[in-house]
């Protein structure tokens, strides 16, 4: 097992490195100068100068990556441009908000998602199966943020039910059934093409798995179905571990366009707030903290997988 | 059934939704009542649910809920980014001007008044010499006084970059507009005096852009003005009493503001930054603000079949192409540029856009006193315009290739892609073939800033670029300026015309009120005259607001006075 870990770390170390070249270099090819969104409107050339100084961006772009990256290694994810806090300061919140609610979307989408894939499996080609199916197609297919404008259409609009957008009570702390109640709608578009892809995964790994020979011989010798139920599960979760790993990164990742939609001041909305302002410190920071927990999201999936089945450890 | 109990912890939750106090079982008789059974079915659900806090309809507080269209809070130091916007909301709330915007009445363009000073002369010996008399009594929110001491000491923390104020975010925000500025003194207590590099009629509406940062307050915070942001003391009419960035900026009222009139009329104004429109909207149509800026002309049937209203007035805000007078544009040509300013049918256009905009005769409106006399009549004239194309050598069988770089959404960018691509249609009826490239707004803002003249702007005929005509360098006199005195950011087609340099030199230097707008309306009268410019139309600025807002006079103006807002 540790020989196992020590090979899962070694790989990951260049796809981090990779992740950190891609970070500061995406945000550069991006059309539009990155010193417009920090210079004064009609700034004279020595005005223009002294900024470029300031956020270092008069230096070539390899050595401006070098100071990025010996900061970073040193817990310095540089300052934002536009408000001139540190981005650490602006990422913690964030990612905090985006986390609640890709907690409350990741429960309806394991719970709505297993439940419906093991159905759609054990009702095969019966009305059951296909509507799940095609429930999944659709959550997976239809953009989730034009989902989440009609429930908010709908619910917030039309009924008054539950609130349109933002969030509740935001830095007191305390965690009550207001902020669900405002996290409802966010959170179900959120959980949408999670759901969609898990129950599909989970459907078509507990067929493959109820076909195995195991499985009938299982049945064959009278166990009782709930047992057999059980070992069917079993087989089945290692791949679908994989699928939910990958699922709630995503989903912690934040979605830009669901939290704009529903003004969730996430990691999401501060991506899009990044975007629109080119404050590239802000943005490098943050794509390079989402894409690294994305990997290490995928690290800890791949340490999971040999205690489920002991035969990957093999391979 | 029983009344739920207030939430203790959601008492400052004052911008949630107020029907929603009702009961579950209500809500479906509501619904049942409206003969809805999706609606009753719904209501159904809400009984698994939980009613909304009813602390708010409990609330006394009368609280003020605006959906801004910024992506954040302005920087709340002093001086706010996010341009006309952030100023608007954050630097009007908490800090004063020496000079401000009469924004009391709605028909006629706002001007500026007295503020922090009380009154101003120019030396006559000597017109860069400007002395200032402050108002006296004046207090920031930690109680200090404010004197002309704290105006030098906010000057430095534009101005001198070995000062220990000197704050680079508020230099980026703020300095540009004391760039005519050569120094300052307090001559005493409440008398400022200010010279210019260069005699400058136009100072007074720089200063109505600087604001006044209590310097107490950032000793008290150990000269940090990160710690500032959070807790900021200026002299203005709301106190910052609570900032979650990207989330909400809440004041409460400034009773000790030296203007009594300017005392808000409600206790609590919360922004909201949401710059998504649907997302406004449905905020505004759901009952968790209660004004949205930037109202989309698609929502205003809903807005007002809900009971709501919208306000809309002209302020000083143009929908032009700037466009390019280099040498290689085909825009050289006058006819042409006379001509792409005849093809267009505003008054559909305007139709287009639900009746939410003006069509332009130029920069600004006519009844504006720097509109001036011009000749050339901007009108929809197909005929007169495919003469000039005609007698440039261009025809519909025939025409002249352009490209045009314009913006999916922006600041005052109004509905870009719908207007650019019905504009095309009236081009190409004249014998104008316009390509269109679609850029976001910062590499926009780039282009502009680059100049035609600029490398990234290579095959570009005309930027679709809103505009701001509130002050006069912003809005016509910088628009002269070429060549080695381009500034970054003015006179995007590098114009260039002796005749237009000489009438905008005699602007700046006009230091009264009378002889500078009719300086200004010599200036754009010819500047429509040379059809500098492709003038589109005049946004109208239309806000959606609850029925519970009254009070609220939409000015001509970038600026609105929120103080006088009642919540009922």
């Amino acid at each position: 097992m540790l020989w196992y870990s020590l090979r899962r770390i070694a790989y990951i170390l260049p796809i981090l490195f990779g992740v950190s070249v891609v970070c500061f270099s995406l945000v550069h090819l991006a059309p539009g100068d990155p010193m417009t969104a920090v210079m004064p409107e009609f700034a004279s050339a020595e005005l223009i100068a002294q900024i470029k100084q300031a956020y270092g961006f008069d230096k070539p772009l390899p050595v401006q990556y070098l100071y990025w990256l010996q900061a970073i290694v040193s817990g310095d994810l540089g300052t934002s441009t536009t408000q001139n806090r540190p981005v650490l300061d602006e990422l913690i919140p964030a990612i905090w908000n985006t986390g609640q609610l890709a907690i409350f979307g990741m429960l309806i989408s394991l719970a709505a998602g297993i439940g419906l894939g093991v159905l759609a499996a054990y009702t095969r080609r019966l009305v059951t199966d296909r509507t799940i199916t095609a429930a999944a197609i659709v959550g997976v297919s239809v953009p989730h943020y034009w989902v989440g404008m009609v429930l908010v259409a709908v619910f917030a609009v039309q009924l008054g039910l539950l609130p349109a957008m933002g969030m509740a009570n935001t830095g007191t702390g305390v965690f009550g059934l207001d902020d669900i109640r405002f996290m409802i709608l966010p959170a179900v578009t959120l959980a949408l093409i999670p759901t969609g892809i898990i129950a599909r995964s989970v459907r078509a790994t507990v067929l493959d798995v109820r076909r195995q020979e195991f499985v009938q011989t299982l049945q064959a010798n009278g166990l009782h179905p709930r047992r057999v139920f059980m070992h069917v599960v079993k087989n089945a979760a290692p791949s679908v571990l994989a699928i939910m790993g990958i699922q709630i990164a995503h989903l912690i990742g934040g979605s830009i366009l669901v939290e704009t939609v529903f003004g969730w001041p996430g990691t999401g909305y501060l991506l899009n707030t990044a975007i629109a302002t080119r404050d590239l410190p802000l943005l490098q920071g943050t794509i390079l903290v989402l894409a690294v927990f994305f990997v290490l999201m995928n690290f800890l999936v791949d340490l999971a997988q040999p205690f489920l089945d002991p035969r990957i450890k093999r391979q | 059934m029983p009344q739920s109990k207030p939430n203790k912890s959601s008492s400052l939750r004052s911008d949630m939704k107020t029907p929603a106090t009702e009961m579950p079982s209500l809500v479906i008789v509501e619904a049942l009542r409206r003969r809805s059974m999706l609606k009753a079915m719904l209501g159904g659900v809400g009984l698994l649910a939980w009613p909304h806090s009813p602390v708010l309809a409990q609330s006394k507080e009368k609280v003020f809920r605006i959906a801004m269209s910024l992506s954040d809070i302005p920087v709340t130091r002093g001086q706010a980014d996010g341009g006309a916007a952030g100023s608007r909301f954050i630097n009007r709330s908490i800090y004063d001007a020496l000079l401000t915007w009469d924004l009391s009445r709605v028909d006629r363009p706002a001007d500026l008044k007295p503020n922090l000073a009380v009154s101003w002369s120019v030396d006559a010996a000597n017109q860069n010499i400007w002395t200032f008399k402050l108002r006296r009594g004046v207090k920031f929110h930690d109680g200090s006084l404010f004197t002309a001491h704290d105006v030098v000491w906010n000057f430095e923390k534009l101005k001198n970059p070995k000062a220990p104020q000197y704050d680079p975010l508020q230099v980026r925000n703020g300095a540009n507009w004391l760039a005519s500025m050569k120094s300052y003194r307090a001559v005493d207590d409440y008398t400022v005096e200010i010279t210019t590099k260069t005699p400058t009629g136009t100072l007074l509406y720089a200063l109505s852009n600087i604001f006044y940062s209590s310097p107490r307050q950032w000793e008290k915070l150990g000269r940090d003005w990160q710690k500032f942001a959070f807790k900021p003391s200026g002299t203005g009419p709301w106190k910052l009493v609570k900032l979650v960035p990207r989330n909400r900026a809440e004041l409460v009222g400034n009773p000790d503001h030296w203007n009594k009139q300017q005392i808000p009329r409600h206790d609590r104004m919360i922004l909201r930054p949401m710059s998504d429109a649907n997302t406004r909207v449905a905020g505004l149509l759901s009952g968790q603000v209660d004004m949205v800026e930037a109202l989309p002309p698609d929502a205003v049937p809903k807005v007002k079949s809900s009971g709501m209203q919208v306000s809309t007035n002209v302020y000083p805000h143009i929908w032009p192409y700037m466009i390019s007078h280099m040498p290689d544009s085909p825009f050289k040509d006058i006819r042409i540029r006379k001509a792409a300013n005849l093809a267009i049918d505003r008054d559909s256009l305007v139709k287009l856009l639900g009746g939410l905009a003006v069509p332009a005769k130029g920069s600004v409106t006519p009844d504006h006193p720097w509109f001036g006399k011009p000749t050339f009549d901007i009108r929809y004239d197909p005929d007169e315009a495919r003469k000039l194309m005609a007698e440039a050598g261009y025809g519909p069988k025939n025409p002249v290739k352009v490209k045009f770089a314009i913006t999916s959404a922006g600041s005052g960018q109004m509905q870009p892609l719908p207007m650019n691509e019905f504009l095309q249609e009236n081009f190409r009826d004249i014998g104008i073939d316009v390509s269109l490239e679609v850029v976001d707004w910062e590499a926009i803002r780039s282009k502009r800033f680059a100049g035609a003249h600029g490398a990234i702007n290579k095959g570009i005929h005309g930027i679709n670029y809103s505009w701001s005509v509130q002050y006069p360098i912003f809005g016509l006199i910088g628009q002269t300026y070429h060549g080695k005195n381009r500034v970054r950011g003015y006179n995007w087609g590098n114009f260039s015309d002796p005749k237009a340099d000489a009438l905008a030199a005699k602007a700046v230097r006009s230091f009264d009120s009378d002889s500078l707008n009719q300086a200004l309306g010599n200036l754009h009268s010819y500047l429509v005259d040379q059809a500098m410019w492709i003038w589109v139309v005049h946004d109208k600025n239309p806000h959606g607001l609850s029925s519970k807002v009254k009070g609220f006079k939409q000015a001509q103006s970038w600026f609105q006075d929120f103080t006088q807002v009642r919540i009922e």
